[in-house]
């Protein structure tokens, strides 16, 4: 009794930790199977054949890139856009700014379906033939609103006297924004990039409404999972799930080393251990 | 970093006047800043001080008048095109740079050449030579602080501002840095002019000191001078502790005025009388006010001011022993006397006798009310030890 009310804490971590990557665990262990029958759900035989024939399967591959193409350059052009906005709302006083603060939130509080299907409605209006252009539009739309939000948040909890120090320092406005202003919120728009491209990776429900003939990766394994999902797909998963892991892990070394080397100033200054304020 | 040749001009504020609204922050100040001083605006939050620093640095627009440096005159001119430069409240360092590219940010904005040999002797003067490659959060607040002056000294500026440079760093550290400071001024020889609410910083530190409130500098000198004879009331409590006793003027004697107050006659020397009408405030200095057993009354040097009274609280504070002493008009006045003489101090309830001579008493206007410039906090936590003290007599 008294051993499980000290170590409560951490079995709640660990069944939490265990719910949280099961599935994934499932994908990965899934992927080496060679299933006797049409559906890849139960472990039959170990084999290396999906990971040695990735595109094995039509259209998975076409698909996956797809999904690559459209993602890049959606999260290309909402990081640029997003960003124009959120300095624009943080920097500028204009009319129409609360409105527009308002309304950034707007595609964020939407029901995808009810965004697709009106995106869907739009573009059959104006008779614009439905592709990669309409899905890319669909998205560029939606991950604005979370870059905006990002970038404003670094933006807002930036300190205002730094802008003022470079000012002091002879930077004209241009030299401000090139090496302070931006190199300080850079990390912001990174983060926002991110964030947009994994939204626009395995959106499915607006990307549905608005492909017409076009498969993305999400639709694909939409399509396949009426008849059997190939192994191939696992595969992929496995490998989409490895390189997110790789982008967290390097950030948090990146931030590891960043607070050793705070916890540990330099022996040579005698002030060096007192607190900074 | 000084060469001889270099001109250095007095910075000039002409009807200098910012407004926000109707809240007017530095209301008409003219003022001449001699080249190469060490000059302190001293004040409270709020009386305009920092917004005067930031006009003159370019990052705020003055509502009127000018600024200028000898006869150029720059209030036109924007921040980055002015020979002035900031020391930042909390040094505002780049966090993305390292100590290095800190320091030659203003060398490379305005195309220097030999950035590399001016940050290196840059970074000697103040000590930091092996930390430029690192990052100002690995840096220690003392340290943080030499890079923000170096920083902003690299560019040999005309006038060198600063913004309460020292108001985040621990006591020890400030004193420290406030000798260092004081040493890099004279040997590069740039006009400072400080910020600052610490009026200790701002004495020990500064040739002149101008106290300002409320958008006016009510006071401006050599701190002995401002502290030895205050002008104003406000003056008199905010540089140090003051005992103000209200009067009227009832005549001349020799170079002195001769102020009634509760039924005693003060002595002030009439240069050091500052009010022309009959009301006049009358001062000392704590530490100038020596404090005698009443039974010791005859030993009183002829012509001083005298007082009778009672003490009401006795501290020591290890250099001097600090008084409370009550008049017998209800007033409670306070004496520093230094601890030569171990033993033999006056106890709390002792009838004593307070006397100064009259050369170091001033005479005020008493327009501004008697606790003008008082610290409230400090105010507050001396009437509530009084009332606890009241308390403890009466049971």
């Amino acid at each position: 009794m008294r051993w499980l009310r000290r170590n409560l804490v951490g079995i709640v971590a660990i069944a939490v930790l265990v719910y949280l990557f099961i599935p994934i665990a499932v994908i990965m262990v899934l992927s080496f199977n060679k299933p006797a029958g049409k559906y890849n759900l139960k472990f039959d035989e170990f084999s290396l054949e999906a990971w040695a024939n990735l595109c094995g399967v039509p259209g998975v591959c076409s698909s996956f890139v797809t999904s690559i193409q459209i993602g890049i350059v959606s999260t290309i052009v909402a990081t640029l856009l997003g960003t124009m906005i959120a300095f624009a709302l943080v920097r500028y006083r204009f009319r129409g700014r609360s409105t527009t603060n308002l309304l950034i939130f707007l595609p964020m509080a939407t029901p995808e379906v009810v965004m697709g299907a009106s995106l869907l409605a739009l573009f059959l209006n104006l008779r614009f033939p439905l592709g990669q252009i309409t899905v890319i539009i669909a998205h560029i739309m939606f991950i604005i609103s979370f870059v905006v939000v990002t970038v404003k948040a670094r933006l807002q909890g930036m300190d205002p006297r730094l802008e003022e120090a470079a000012r002091d320092l002879y930077a004209n406005p241009r030299a401000v924004f090139r090496y302070v202003t931006f190199p300080l919120v850079l990390p912001g728009i990174l983060g926002a990039a991110l964030l947009g491209f994994s939204l626009s990776f395995d959106d499915f429900i607006i990307s549905f409404f608005n492909a017409g003939t076009l498969v993305t990766f999400p639709i694909y394994i939409w399509g396949a999972a009426q008849r059997g999902i190939p192994v191939q797909v696992n595969a992929l998963a496995t490998i989409v799930f490895l390189v997110a892991l790789v982008i967290v892990l390097t950030a948090q070394y990146v931030n590891h080393r960043k607070r050793r080397a705070l916890d540990n100033p330099t022996p040579i200054a005698a002030d060096a251990a007192l607190p900074r304020s | 970093m000084v060469d001889g040749t270099r001109q250095v001009e007095d910075l000039h504020l002409r009807s200098l006047t910012k407004s926000f609204g109707d809240f007017v922050a530095v209301d008409d100040l003219t003022l001449t800043i001699p080249a190469g001083s060490f000059f302190a605006l001293l004040g409270a939050s709020g009386c305009g001080k920092t917004t005067t620093l930031r006009m003159v640095a370019g990052l705020e627009d003055p509502t009127q008048g000018s600024i200028m440096i000898g006869d150029r005159d720059i209030t036109a001119l924007r921040a980055f095109e002015r020979p002035v430069n900031t020391v930042f409240q909390s040094y505002a360092l780049f966090p993305h740079l390292d100590i290095y590219e800190n320091v030659a940010f203003g060398l490379r904005r305005r195309g220097v050449k030999d950035v590399r040999g001016q940050v290196e002797r840059m970074l000697e003067l103040v000590e930091l030579g092996p930390m430029a490659r690192r990052k100002p959060a690995q840096l220690s607040g003392g340290q943080q602080q030499r890079v923000a002056v170096a920083r902003a000294l690299i560019n040999q500026p005309d006038v060198l501002l600063l913004d309460e440079p020292l108001g985040a760093l621990d006591l020890k550290l400030r004193r420290q840095m406030q000798i260092e400071l004081k040493r890099i001024q004279v040997d590069v020889g740039t006009t400072f002019v400080h910020v600052t609410h610490d009026q200790e910083e701002a004495m020990t530190m500064a040739d002149t000191v101008a106290v300002m409130n409320a958008g006016r500098i009510e006071q401006m000198g050599h701190p002995a001078e401002i502290y030895e004879t205050p002008r104003t009331v406000f003056v008199a409590n905010f540089l140090g502790q003051s005992n103000l006793i209200a009067g009227r003027r009832t005549g001349v004697s020799g170079d002195h005025t001769l102020v009634e107050a509760h039924g005693l006659t003060l002595a002030v020397p009439s240069n050091r009388c500052f009010s022309l009408g009959t009301e006049i405030t009358v001062g000392v200095r704590p530490e100038k006010i020596t404090i005698l057993d009443a039974v010791d009354a005859g030993r009183i040097p002829e012509g001083h001011n005298r007082l009778e009274g009672r003490v009401t609280d006795v501290s020591y504070t290890g250099v001097s022993t600090q008084y409370l002493v009550d008049a017998p008009w209800g007033q409670e006045l306070i004496v520093f006397e230094q601890n030569v003489i171990v033993g033999d101090r006056c106890e709390v309830g002792d009838p004593v006798v307070l006397h100064w001579s009259p050369s170091h008493t001033f005479g005020l206007h008493p327009a501004q009310g008697g606790t003008a410039g008082v610290d409230p906090e400090a105010a507050e936590g001396a009437r509530t030890a009084a009332h606890l003290l009241a308390d403890g007599t009466g049971v």
